[in-house]
Parts: structure tokens; sequence; C-alpha cells
């Protein structure tokens, strides 16, 4: 395993108001257990502020935990020393959803792309800029582009800018936080491809987290579900599309709509909105919109536990 | 033909700009019957909200401009309409929902008085009746206890909540049509599928016809059954959804289909089929079908002469020289 998270834990505190005795918490990860299997991809899925983003945040170490380890090749990340932190840096990177906000509108391509070989003294003058081209080509820019600033690029190159970025130092790991969300539908196409072919030439493993699901069937290998700061299920691929154990799987599924026009009105609708993190319902956090909920689910949180079918799921109905 | 609600006949809205013109709408015919829903989709910069905003009048003006064609609703042409006309007509017969209910709901109003404020506005009602009105129109979109809901601010509501409101606003007079512009791109999977069944069964109740406005491939196949996919300003293939989606045949509908993840990987090696090249900038289009440097079946004449919609089955038109 290259990366096994035990309980993560993340709490930040929200301003009650001048008279609050108690500060409140919103528990955006709370008690997460997760493994990704080296050369492989977790696609990570859940609706607005169910905390996929943060777990991103806690594995790249730019969010301390409030309880919790994740170990990065067996070492807990939040235990090391200066010197293993750089490096830990270097093997784990991100590629962010929004190309236009994550690349420095004032400096030129070859100064991002060669921005982590300064900052780790890895290569200067003509050998990093020869890196710096080869990593271009790698992800399908041209040389001569690197002269040009990020908005004279469209919003496909510069995810490419950005995946160059990322790539640059050998990443053991990469975390893709809705890497295509942004872009339109005949470009996505290609970065997804892109992200595959690199995954393949270089043996990196992803940690990919969106809300498309169609997207998340295709690219991962492992599939875990979230739901207001917990895991609520978590399978291999296959296994969880074909048959979700979790009601809230099964309704997330059933809810993505489907490309044949001929298909709708078989789909459970689950009523409600999502609860506030802030004060998250007792018990199963989901038992407020559960269709199967019965008295046990709002007063005793289910484990995730391990099913026949070789899948993880915190229900006490299923 | 004669039943059709609206209909659009070789629309231009072009933009002057010190760069240049550009063309966000050359020449776009299109018409929906009464209940019916058509799904405009496509890329950015396609052209979509632009005709949109056309039908509405509401392209900002004096840069932007519809230079040529005819908006034919309910008989009459919007495109010339005066302003004190089209006044009558917005929020009233034609009415709109727009992608982003925090920014289109004003913040310091109650809920219940901005959809009371429509209904005064195009109808001689009291302010009681109208405010009758509001929470009849709240449990209509499903709000539960929208007693005491109309009496909260947008920041109190959650985003599926708030453009329900929109939707309860839209639809308070009754509108012939509905214009949606990508109502559910920014909420969540779950609360998309509450707005869109909502959509599909307030259409029925309330008799209006739509103009959804997507991105989204699947959400027309949910909702509407007619379909245009635009591509630089033009409509480059427009339908029935049901033909569309089995057989589509124009090579940008086709690849838009192909470049989406429908099957899981049956190996490693799997990859999708993209569209190569970028989504064209207006300004800098090629001679010709505009499409066609990015084009897998491209051909020469394709280079010179931009084709016609030309009809390949009843019902179903593609612009595309293969089918001409």
């Amino acid at each position: 395993m290259l990366v096994n998270i035990k309980g993560v834990r993340k709490y930040y505190p929200v301003e009650k108001g001048l008279f609050a005795r108690e500060p409140g918490y919103v528990k955006a990860v709370d008690g997460v257990d997760l493994v990704i299997p080296r050369g492989e991809t977790l696609g990570l899925v859940g609706e607005s502020g169910c905390g996929k983003s943060t777990l991103g945040r806690l594995i790249l170490r730019l969010e301390e935990p409030d309880g919790g380890e994740i170990q990065f090749e067996g070492r807990d990340i939040f235990g090391l020393r200066e010197d293993e932190l750089r490096k830990l840096r270097r093997e784990i990177q991100i590629i962010f959803q929004d190309p236009y906000s994550s690349l420095n509108p004032r400096r030129k391509v070859e100064s991002i792309i060669g921005e982590p070989f300064a900052i780790h003294g890895l290569a200067s003058g003509t050998e990093r800029e020869e890196k710096v081209i080869r990593l271009m080509k790698v992800v399908g820019l041209r040389a001569e582009q690197r002269h040009l600033y990020p908005h004279q690029f469209s919003g496909g190159q510069r995810q490419r800018i950005g995946i160059a970025r990322a790539l640059a130092l050998q990443p053991k790991l990469v975390i893709a936080d809705e890497p295509v969300s942004s872009l339109d539908v005949s470009i996505q196409a290609q970065i997804v491809n892109l992200l595959l072919d690199l995954q393949e030439e270089f043996g990196l493993t992803y940690l990919f987290i969106s809300h498309d699901l169609n997207l998340i069937e295709y690219v991962s290998d492992w599939v875990a579900v979230m739901y207001l700061g917990k895991i609520v299920e978590w399978a291999k691929q296959d296994v969880i599309y074909d048959h979700p154990t979790h009601p809230y799987s099964e309704a997330l599924f059933a809810a993505n709509p489907s490309l044949d026009p001929l298909s709708k009105s078989k789909r459970l609708l689950l009523e409600g909105d999502i609860p506030s993190p802030i004060n998250p319902p007792s018990g199963c956090r989901f038992h407020t919109r559960c269709p199967l909920r019965i008295d046990r689910c709002s007063q005793e949180e289910p484990a995730l536990t391990e099913r026949p079918n070789g899948s993880r799921v915190a229900c006490h109905v299923r | 033909m004669s039943s059709a609600l609206l209909e659009i006949k070789g629309l231009k809205t072009f933009f002057f700009t010190r760069k240049g013109v550009v063309k966000a709408v050359d020449g776009v015919d299109l018409s929906i019957d009464e209940g019916d829903t058509l799904g405009l989709v496509g890329e950015s910069g396609c052209g979509k909200s632009m005709t949109a905003l056309s039908i509405m009048r509401l392209v900002p003006e004096p840069v932007g401009r519809i230079v040529e064609g005819e908006i034919l609703f309910d008989g009459k042409d919007l495109a010339n309409a005066t302003e004190a006309e089209m006044r009558k007509i917005r929020g009233n017969r034609i009415s709109m929902v727009f992608q982003e209910p925090m920014t289109s709901l004003n913040p310091v109003f109650k809920v219940g008085d901005q959809i009371a404020e429509a209904i005064q506005l195009h109808q001689e009602v009291s302010p009681k009746e109208a405010w009758g009105r509001s929470i009849e129109m709240l449990h209509l979109v499903g709000i539960p206890s929208p007693e005491t809901r109309v009496n909260e601010y947008p920041h109190q509501m959650s985003g599926g909540m708030r453009q329900r409101v929109m939707i309860a606003m839209a639809l308070s007079c009754r509108p012939k049509l509905m214009i949606a512009d990508e109502p559910t791109t920014a909420l969540d999977v779950t609360i998309q599928a509450q707005i869109l069944d909502l959509i599909n069964r307030l259409k029925e109740r309330v008799g209006s016809s739509i103009l959804l406005i997507t991105h989204n491939l699947a959400v027309v196949a949910e909702v509407a059954q007619y379909v245009g996919v635009m591509y630089a300003g033009h409509i480059v293939e427009y339908g029935n959804v049901l033909r569309i989606f089995k057989n589509p045949r124009h090579p940008y509908t086709v690849g838009l289909f192909r470049s989406i993840p429908q099957k899981r990987r049956r190996t490693k090696k799997d990859r999708l089929q993209a569209i190569s090249g970028l989504v064209p900038e207006l300004l800098g289009l090629p001679a010709g079908c505009k499409f066609h440097d990015r084009c897998s079946e491209v051909s020469p004449r394709c280079r010179e002469e931009g084709p016609p919609l030309l009809e390949v089955e009843p019902g179903h038109q593609v612009r595309c020289w293969l089918y001409g």
C-alpha cells in the first residue's frame, strides 16, 4: 500500500458569536480509513462539502489533522522531520480544478514548470531547460510555447501546464482534484487520456477526486463514496458500480443522469438536502435522508465493515 | 407548423468589438411547439446562451445586436418589439431561470416578496393575494413548510432550495415559455435529480414550453423531446432526442458522445475517443464548415463552403456535407 489512512480527522472551528460558550466545529473529515494501492487509482466521490478535497489536502500535508494518521510508504507523514518532509513534498503532487487560478499569470510557462527544480535545487541552467522541454512534450505542448504566459493558452492547455508542473519531480502519488471539471466536454476527454497515458508510462498512483460519476467509473480501480466527512462505502470499481450496497451510494449512482433518453424514471429520488457538517445528524449521518432507516440508525454510528463481496460498507440495515 | 409557440428564423446576433465582429449567433433556426421541451447543447462560446438572451432581448447593447432574423413568439416578432412591449413579456409570458440562483435572487428581500413582486408586476392582484400565490408557488415546487420559508432570505436556503425559488418565480405568472440556462449545473447530483424531476412534473401541471440550455447531454436526455446541437454560432444537428441520441449524424455530435465516458475500461489500454483540437475562438473561425479543422471526416469541399442544414430523415437535420 502506498497510502494508508487510519482514522484521520479534521475539524474546523466556526465562530458562533459573542456570547457562545462552546465553539462549533465543521467536521470536514471525521474518522476516515482508506488505503491506496501502489500504481492504481482510487476514485473519491461525494457531493459538495462531504470532505473529499480536505482529505486530499491532508494527504498533501497542507492541513494538520485533529486525530488519526496517514502513512505514506509506511511512515506517518505527520511525524516527519524537516528534511523528510521536503522529500515527501516531491513525492506527492496535486493537479487543481481551475487551471486559471493555479498558475501565476506573471510567469512564463518555462518558469512555472521549472519552479519545482529550482525550489528543490535539482537542476539549473540548460539542464533545467532541457527538463522543462521534455515535460512539455510529455503533456502535449510544443517546446517553443515555453516562452508564453498562461493567458495565452486555452483552458485545456493550461491544465496540461499544471500537469507538467506536477510531474516535474517524478512523484509517486498524484492527487487530481476535479482535474477536468472546468473544461469543455470535448477537451475533458483529451486531458483524461493524457492522465491515463502518464499513469501507464510512469507507474503513477492517483487519488482522483470528482463529482463526475461516469468519469470516476472510467478511470478508477477502487472507488470510495464520502458523505459528510465519512466514508460510507469503499470497494473495487466494478463491485460498487454494479452492486452499490450503501443506500447513499445506490441513490447517488441512480441520480446520475443517463445518456439514454428511455432509461429515466426508474430512479430513487433522495429527499431533502445534504445536512450541514457543523452539526451532522447523530448516529448514521445519512439517516435523515435514508429510505431504509430504522431506529438504530439515529442512535448508533455504523462502522465500516467488510462484506462478502469484498466491499467495505458503513450501514446497519444492509 | 402553425402550432409553433416560438419560431426563430435566421437569427444573427453579432458583437462589434474593437478586435472585430464576433458572430455569436450566426443564422439559427429553431422552433418549439406548445408543451414541448427543446434542449440546446454545446460547449462554451457556441452561442447557446446568446440565443436565449436574444429571445429575451437582453443582448448587451450597443456592443451586441440582433442584426438579422425573426423571433416569432405567439405570432409576434420579438426581434422588432419595443422595450415597453418586451417588459410586458419578460417574466410574464417568457421567463428565465439562470445557473446561479444566489446571484439572481436579491439578498436583501424575503423570497416571498420577490415572487410576489413578479406576480404584481404583471397581474392585477392585491399584495395579499400575491403573497398567498407566493406560498402556493413554493408549495408547488416542493419546498417544505412554505408558510414559514416564504419569510426567509436567500442566504438562509441551500443551493437546491434557491433554485426551486427561482423556478417558482419563473412559473408564477404561468408563462408560455420558460428558458432555463444551465439550471442544474451548480447543483450536486442528488439535488440535480430532484430539480430535473421537478421541471418534468411542473411542465405538465403549468403547461409551459421549455427551452433548456446546457452543456450536459445527459440532462437533455432526462427532460427534452427535441435537441439542437450548437457549434460556433450554428445549429449543426437538430431533431428528436430519441433519434439523435440513438443515431447521431454530425461528426461533432458523434464526437461529443464518444468523448463522454459511458462504459468502463476493459483494459488499462482503453482510452476515450477525444475530439482533437481546441474549442474555437469566434474571432478566428475557419472558412467553410466551422468544424472542419477538428473533423475526422473532412473533405476538400468542407474547407471552402459551409454546408446548410440538410434533412437526413423526417424531423432530423444535420449541417454536414456527408449528407448533401
